[in-house]
């Protein structure tokens, strides 16, 4: 058996070869579901907005189907839509993304996952990537979610909770990540 | 439903999140405990690109698509293997790559590095591995290049690589190292891999039988990504 090849960090320029053409948009005009915008900022344990952090998300269609040959649910799939996207930062170090609520998808057991975002993040000074997962403020399905309630302290648990406002006109969801302190954004192992 | 699971991250091979001799990882890297979660649908799916189309060229990092012009540097050819912890390969994988150019300048805002840029160099690529898992790509050697996380602080050459693999949890950047570099025992960003093995692990061999005659100089460089978990049944009746 091989080991795994370490993971090393992206570094401070990796707009080069990762963000240099914009893959934030993950949605065309026949795409189904319900349009939101994700935006939000990484901090240090400063407090500090990164600049040089870029996000990846992973996510279901609006049925709740993932686009791959191991998601075999009888659930159609949307040809306009992958359900991967990436965003470094703008100018105000905040990173976005246009896509659709994704629908809920199988758990462990048996069990029924909340509508939820997988999400990556990558920075330099990150030697190695952290996973999180962006559930949504106004989702009642929140208090059945498996990962959810297997985090006892609730004020961890709020930090995977993106709270929606509306902003002219669009659904927008406010995910902020904080990389250490207090408020330390809930990273997985899995 | 059943769904394939992978095997877990192995700490041994990582680094840590915070490493005090890399120093802006310090403040960067989460310091508390991960949260296990059981892998589910939503981990052991992920994006695959395998139809994705490259442009013609994307896999040559000597020449800008269309223009005649030719980067400066040691021509180097690049080929490897994508497998997983099983030595099985992973094909149609895609394969992201940056690199300073030969001077050791990268074309990026943030480079305040008073070394030449070269016109005909813009440091990135993209090539994906065939149905062995094989991947291959020109470029030109790496400089070696000056940075602030401690006194006279020199990374050495070095190619960033960004993998996908099969699955959410099967993502993967690394960098890749030369032989012989001077550098190399004094790179905190090398140094954070925690195994002597797992250091090595992150060389490029010299490989004479992909150098070409008055062509190019061969390197070889395997990456092994997270595996699928054993079923436990498999083979017990």
């Amino acid at each position: 058996m091989s080991k795994q090849t370490p993971s090393q960090t992206v570094g401070p320029f990796y707009a080069i070869g990762l963000t240099r053409t914009p893959m934030h948009a993950m949605v065309t005009d026949e795409t189904r579901g319900q349009r939101i915008v994700i935006e939000g900022q990484v901090f240090d344990g400063d407090g500090a907005a990164i600049p040089d952090v870029m996000v990846e998300l992973w996510q279901a269609n609006a049925y709740g189907r993932y686009n791959h040959p191991d998601d075999k649910q009888e659930k159609p799939l949307d040809p306009a839509f992958t359900g991967w996207g990436r965003s470094g930062t703008d100018e105000n170090f905040f990173y976005r993304f246009n896509t659709i609520k994704p629908g809920p998808v199988p758990g462990a057991n048996g069990t029924v996952q909340a509508p939820h975002i997988n999400a990556v993040i990558f920075a330099r000074g990150m030697l190695v990537h952290a996973y999180t997962r962006i559930y949504f403020s106004d989702e009642p399905a929140n208090d059945g979610d498996p990962v959810l309630q297997s985090i006892k302290n609730k004020a961890r648990r709020k930090t995977l909770i993106a709270a929606h406002r509306d902003r002219d006109g669009k659904t927008v969801y406010l995910f902020d990540i904080r990389l250490q302190g207090e408020n330390e954004t809930v990273f997985f192992d899995m | 439903m059943q769904i394939p699971e992978y095997n877990p991250r192995d700490w041994r091979s990582h680094p840590p999140y915070s490493f005090k001799a890399y120093g802006s990882s310090v403040k960067r890297g989460p310091l508390k405990k991960l949260v296990p979660i059981k892998q589910t649908l939503s981990e052991v799916t992920g994006p695959l690109f395998s139809g994705i189309k490259l442009d013609a060229g994307e896999n040559d990092l000597t020449r800008i698509a269309g223009s005649a012009g030719e980067a400066l540097g040691e021509r180097i050819i690049v080929v490897g293997r994508v497998l997983d912890e099983d030595d099985k390969p992973v094909p149609n994988t895609l394969i992201e790559i940056w690199q300073a150019n030969a001077a050791g300048r990268y074309r990026h805002a943030v480079d305040r590095h008073n070394a030449p840029l070269d016109p005909n160099f813009t440091g990135a690529g993209r090539c994906v591995t065939n149905d062995r898992g094989e991947y291959r790509y020109l470029t030109i050697k790496p400089g070696a290049y000056p940075w602030l996380n401690h006194p006279n602080a020199w990374r050495p050459a070095h190619i960033h690589l960004s993998l996908f693999g099969p699955s959410f949890v099967t993502r993967l950047v690394t960098q890749f190292f030369f032989p012989g570099d001077p550098l190399i025992p004094l790179d905190p960003i090398l140094n954070s891999v925690p195994t002597k093995s797992g250091r090595v692990r992150l060389m490029s061999s010299y490989a004479h039988d992909v150098s070409e005659p008055e062509f190019a100089l061969g390197y070889r460089f395997d990456i092994v990504l997270r595996g699928r978990k054993a079923t436990p049944f498999e083979g017990h009746p």
